[in-house]
Order: structure tokens, then C-alpha cells, then sequence
């Protein structure tokens, strides 16, 4: 990552510290990666379990806003990133592409617990095992349910991947 | 001469997914106008297929399917399942697993009525509320957490009695929480009583009567805001709730706003009952002393024989239920939770049949919503107090 923008995310005091004649040189990618990933708006999208210990990390204690996560979208077209916080149904796993596919680009999926993961403890005949059989998952959350601190790791991670990640911004990846 | 027009009812679809169904329901909505003419639930996006997941676990392994089915007071529906296995064995369990049964099952319904009055305020549009409640819902699930090791989905209590022992300074953590509790209860009144887009939204929101509550098998909270005193804890009482002092709320109106005040009255005496049951608790075992039910001590594992294989018998091949069926119905947060367990003798359920009270109330749905406003069915949901796990199973 560009030099200028490490300053630039750090804090106030370094650019009062440059003056006013401060300018930064980096790439469109990069400040676009960076606006990206500290703006993740995720859908509200509550499954089962998972969605409560969801709810708990948007509540004080945790509070997912540190991490710029905390505009939950009741609209998926208003919204670039799907907790998938639960167990996915045979029924409901339409329903889950729908609404992926109603998100528009860039859009990264969190498979939240064991069940959007895997299936869980549900290996039965109701349950869609795993996910990633229906949308795209950049990052896999474990625990039934996760701890809040469980899905802040995982949206750090995600962070992480989209500071690293590919050109694949307006790219259509195929499931 | 006027242009002729005709009026045709309009139908709206609202979720699965959608902010306000607390969860993924699905309601096909029919409205003239603003009005809504016919509300049909359809239920099924969460469906699990815990019945079918019971019959393919051990006994002991299945009570974890019961708290992914109502998440939000997974210590009732535990409970309900540990009481009708008992039943079958014929278990009793010891005095401290029974009280911190009690203890752990009114902690849940505090915790559970939190969230409930968390997101039902959000729905209405007071977005602090959520912020409070799950403030205090965390101290709760700290204590959970202390317990079993985990916040939610605990399945704590066993099969012939609880886990394990509660941790060192725990009963200070109750005793604070309960003691601070009529202090946060006082300012989320303060903030809702005698607001007045509360009171508008809620008051005269939903109505339905003891005779629809009876004839749709609704329970709970719902039913007591319709002026019947019927309370599981009062009525068939079960771990000896019979010896504790505590009153059952009843309203008569039947609307939301009374469900709003039977659920804050309850946690109130929920907290009564929790000053109760730390005033008896003494130490004492945990779970019964039958080593094919209960396992034997972690300590003795490593030192006697007996032990180590009583352990692995009971972790790989279970233990085996006398043939039989019984139910155990208990008063979850949400009203009667039920099991209902018919064994063959062996070491799996031959049929694990839950009675959720979501489903029942959720049916209830569109008798109290026909004719209002499509707004007030937001309110309605809200105020059911449904979880979806619980309605699908």
C-alpha cells in the first residue's frame, strides 16, 4: 500500500503535522480498496442463532462501528457485504441468492458459524451444507454460535483480503 | 359523467428477508389502501428438521438440537427436554442442579424478554432501546458464559441433572445483576409508559380474546395480556416452583401494550424468584450419582478404572431410556414449551416431538391484524414475540 495513505489512515495528527501544503501520491486502487474496506455496510439479514450474537455485535459492548460495519441495510441493494448469520434451509437458499444478487458490485459474503460454513450439527435433509453452495464466501467464521468477537475477526480478515485482494472489483465470479 | 374506476385489493409480499419480521418469515399481505384485508403466514425458510436430526442422536447429544430452536431462551427448551427424558427414567435430580435449573431458566426468560423488548422497540422506532437492552443482556450471558463456557446455545442442563458446578463468585454476579435490574426496568419505562407514539402504536395494536387464545393454542405472555391466568409454573408446576413466592401478571385488554406490560412484570418476578433461589442455594451435587447418566468427576479419570470406562461407555454408546413416552411441558418466555419423547428402549429417542409456542402464536397472526392498519402489522409481530427457529424447527 501507497506510503501516503498509511498516514492518511492513521490519525488527524499526521496531516497537522504536515501542514497544509501535504499531499499524498498513491493509486486510484488503493484509495478505493481503502475506502472499501472501512466502510462495509452488510445487509440485515438475520438467519437463526448467529443473527442474535449479530445483533450483540452491533450492541455497545462489542460495537461493530469501530470498524465502520455498523450501517446494517435493510435493502441488499444498499448494502456491499452478507453476514450469512445461520443455518440456510433448502427453502431459504433462493431466497440467499436473491438477495446476493441484488447487492451491487463490489460485495463480499461472510459465512457466519457452523452451519453457513458447513452445515453444522444439521446434516440432515433441510439443511443447505454449506454456504458457499449458493453465493461466493470470502471469509468463514467459526463457532455455534461465534462470540462477537468471532465475527470482528472475521470482518478484520475480510479487511485484510480486500487490502490484498485481486483486481476483482467489477469482476463476476462464478460459484 | 365520471371516469369509472375500479378498486382492486393489492398484494404485498413482506420477507423473508425484511427488517421487521425478526427473522425469516414471510407474510403475504393483502390490503385495500392502508387496510389489510387477509395476512397469510408462511412459515418453513428456517426449517431444520430437528425432529428428524433427534432421531439420528444419543439422548444426551440430542438436548443440543433444543437450544437451536428457541436461541433466545435455550435453557427452557433444555429444560423441557431433560424433564421428559427424566420422566421416562424416572431421574431425580439433586436439590442444587434443581435450583440452578430454576435460576438459569428465569435469568432466560429476563434475557430473552430483553431482546424482545429491544427489537420491538426498534420496530416502532425507538433505536435506543436495542442499545439498553442488550447492554444488560450481556451481563446475562455472562453468566451463562461462566457456566457452561459459552454465551448462547449452552445446554447446560443435562440429562439427570446440570454440567457442572457453577464457578466461584458467581452467585455475586446474580446478586448484582438482579439487584440493578429495577433501576434499568425504571428507564426503559421512563422512556416508553407514557410515550406517546408507544402508546399510540401499542395500545388497542392486536387485540385477540381469551376464546381465539384458546382456540389457536396460544400461550404465554399473550395469553395472560387477554386476562387468563394461566402460568405452567402455577398451574402444573415443575421443579418445585410450587415452594417459591411469585405472582403471574394478568391484564385483561389483550393488546400489545399489555403484552408489554405482562413481559415487564414478569421480569420482575423472575427477579424474585432468583433472590429465592440464591437465599436456598447450598453447595451439593450437581447430577445425579449414577455414573451410566451422569459422567463421573473429571478428577477421578485419572485414577480409577471404573471411571474412565463408565466415561466412555456413556460419551460413545450413550445410556439406554426404559420404552415408554412421556411429556414434560414447562412456561418458557414465550409460553408453553413442550417435549414430547417416545423411547423404544434404546439409546436414541424413537420420536422427539417439540411443542414450540412461537408456531401456535404465530397462527394467531392474521385474526389479530385483519382490518388494521399494514404498519400495526410491524407491531403485532413485534409484540407475538416470535422466533423463527422456534416456529420452523
Amino acid at each position: 500500500m501507497a506510503e501516503g495513505l498509511e498516514a492518511f489512515e492513521g490519525a488527524g495528527g499526521a496531516s497537522a503535522a504536515l501542514g497544509g501544503d501535504a499531499f499524498f501520491l498513491t493509486t486510484l486502487k488503493t484509495m478505493v480498496r481503502w475506502a472499501e474496506r472501512n466502510s462495509l455496510w452488510p445487509a440485515t439479514f438475520g438467519l437463526a442463532c448467529c443473527a442474535i450474537e449479530m445483533m450483540a455485535t452491533a450492541g455497545l459492548r462489542f460495537d461493530i462501528s469501530r470498524f465502520g460495519a455498523e450501517v446494517f441495510r435493510a435493502s441488499p441493494r444498499q448494502a456491499d457485504l452478507m453476514i450469512v448469520s445461520g443455518r440456510v434451509s433448502q427453502k431459504m437458499a433462493p431466497v440467499v441468492r436473491n438477495v446476493y444478487d441484488q447487492m451491487p458490485h463490489p460485495k463480499w459474503v461472510i459465512a457466519m458459524g457452523a452451519c453457513a460454513s458447513c452445515g453444522g450439527i444439521f446434516d440432515n435433509y433441510a439443511i443447505v451444507q454449506g454456504v458457499d453452495r449458493v453465493v461466493p464466501v470470502d471469509v468463514y467464521v467459526p463457532g455455534c454460535p461465534p462470540t462477537p468477537d468471532g465475527l470482528l475477526y472475521g470482518i478484520m480478515k475480510l479487511q485484510d483480503k480486500i487490502r490484498a485482494g485481486a483486481d476483482r472489483v467489477f469482476e463476476e465470479r462464478a460459484v | 359523467m365520471g371516469v369509472a374506476t375500479e378498486t382492486k385489493p393489492m398484494v404485498i409480499n413482506m420477507g423473508p428477508q425484511h427488517p421487521a419480521t425478526h427473522g425469516v418469515l414471510r407474510l403475504v399481505v393483502e390490503l385495500d389502501g392502508e387496510v389489510v384485508r387477509s395476512v397469510s403466514p408462511e412459515i418453513g425458510y428456517l426449517h431444520t428438521g430437528f425432529e428428524k436430526s433427534g432421531e439420528s442422536l444419543r439422548y444426551q447429544q440430542a438436548c443440543t438440537l433444543t437450544d437451536r430452536m428457541d436461541y433466545l431462551s435455550p435453557h427452557a427448551n433444555n429444560l423441557a427436554y431433560v424433564l421428559a427424558v427424566e420422566k421416562l427414567m424416572g431421574l431425580e435430580v439433586p436439590p442444587r442442579a434443581r435450583l440452578l435449573r430454576i435460576l438459569f431458566a428465569e435469568l432466560g426468560r429476563i434475557a430473552s424478554h430483553l431482546v424482545w423488548l429491544g427489537t420491538h422497540a426498534m420496530d416502532i422506532g425507538a433505536q435506543g432501546l436495542f442499545f439498553y437492552c442488550f447492554r444488560e443482556r450481556e451481563k446475562i450471558l455472562d453468566m451463562v458464559e461462566a457456566s457452561a463456557g459459552v454465551r448462547l446455545n449452552p445446554s447446560y442442563f443435562r440429562i439427570g441433572g446440570v454440567m457442572r458446578d457453577v464457578p466461584e463468585g458467581f452467585e455475586t454476579m446474580v446478586r448484582e445483576f438482579v439487584d440493578e435490574l429495577p433501576q434499568w426496568m425504571a428507564s426503559y419505562r421512563a422512556l416508553l409508559d407514557r410515550n406517546p407514539i408507544w402508546r399510540e402504536r401499542l395500545v388497542g395494536n392486536a387485540v385477540i380474546d381469551a376464546q381465539t387464545c384458546a382456540r389457536y393454542g396460544v400461550t404465554g405472555p399473550i395469553l395472560r395480556a387477554a386476562g387468563v391466568n394461566r402460568d405452567l409454573r402455577k398451574v402444573s408446576p415443575y421443579l418445585g416452583y410450587e415452594t417459591f413466592e411469585f405472582d403471574v401478571p394478568v391484564f385483561t385488554h389483550g393488546d400489545s401494550y399489555d403484552r408489554y406490560q405482562v413481559r415487564l412484570a414478569e421480569m420482575m418476578e423472575s427477579r424474585r424468584i432468583v433472590y429465592q433461589v440464591l437465599e436456598r442455594l447450598e453447595p451439593g451435587p450437581v447430577a445425579v450419582d449414577d455414573w451410566k447418566v451422569a459422567p463421573p468427576p473429571k478428577e477421578y479419570l485419572g485414577r480409577d478404572m471404573e471411571a474412565l470406562i463408565h466415561h466412555f461407555k456413556l460419551f460413545t454408546q450413550g445410556f439406554h431410556v426404559p420404552a415408554g413416552e412421556a411429556y414434560a411441558g414447562v412456561e418458557g418466555p414465550r409460553g408453553e414449551i413442550g417435549f414430547y419423547v417416545v423411547s423404544d428402549g434404546g439409546a436414541k429417542p424413537y420420536r422427539f416431538r417439540p411443542r414450540t409456542p412461537s408456531f401456535f402464536n404465530l397462527q394467531a397472526l392474521p385474526t389479530m391484524t385483519v382490518g388494521s392498519l399494514v404498519a400495526d402489522v410491524i407491531t403485532a409481530i413485534g409484540s407475538i414475540d416470535i422466533v423463527l427457529g422456534d416456529v420452523d424447527r
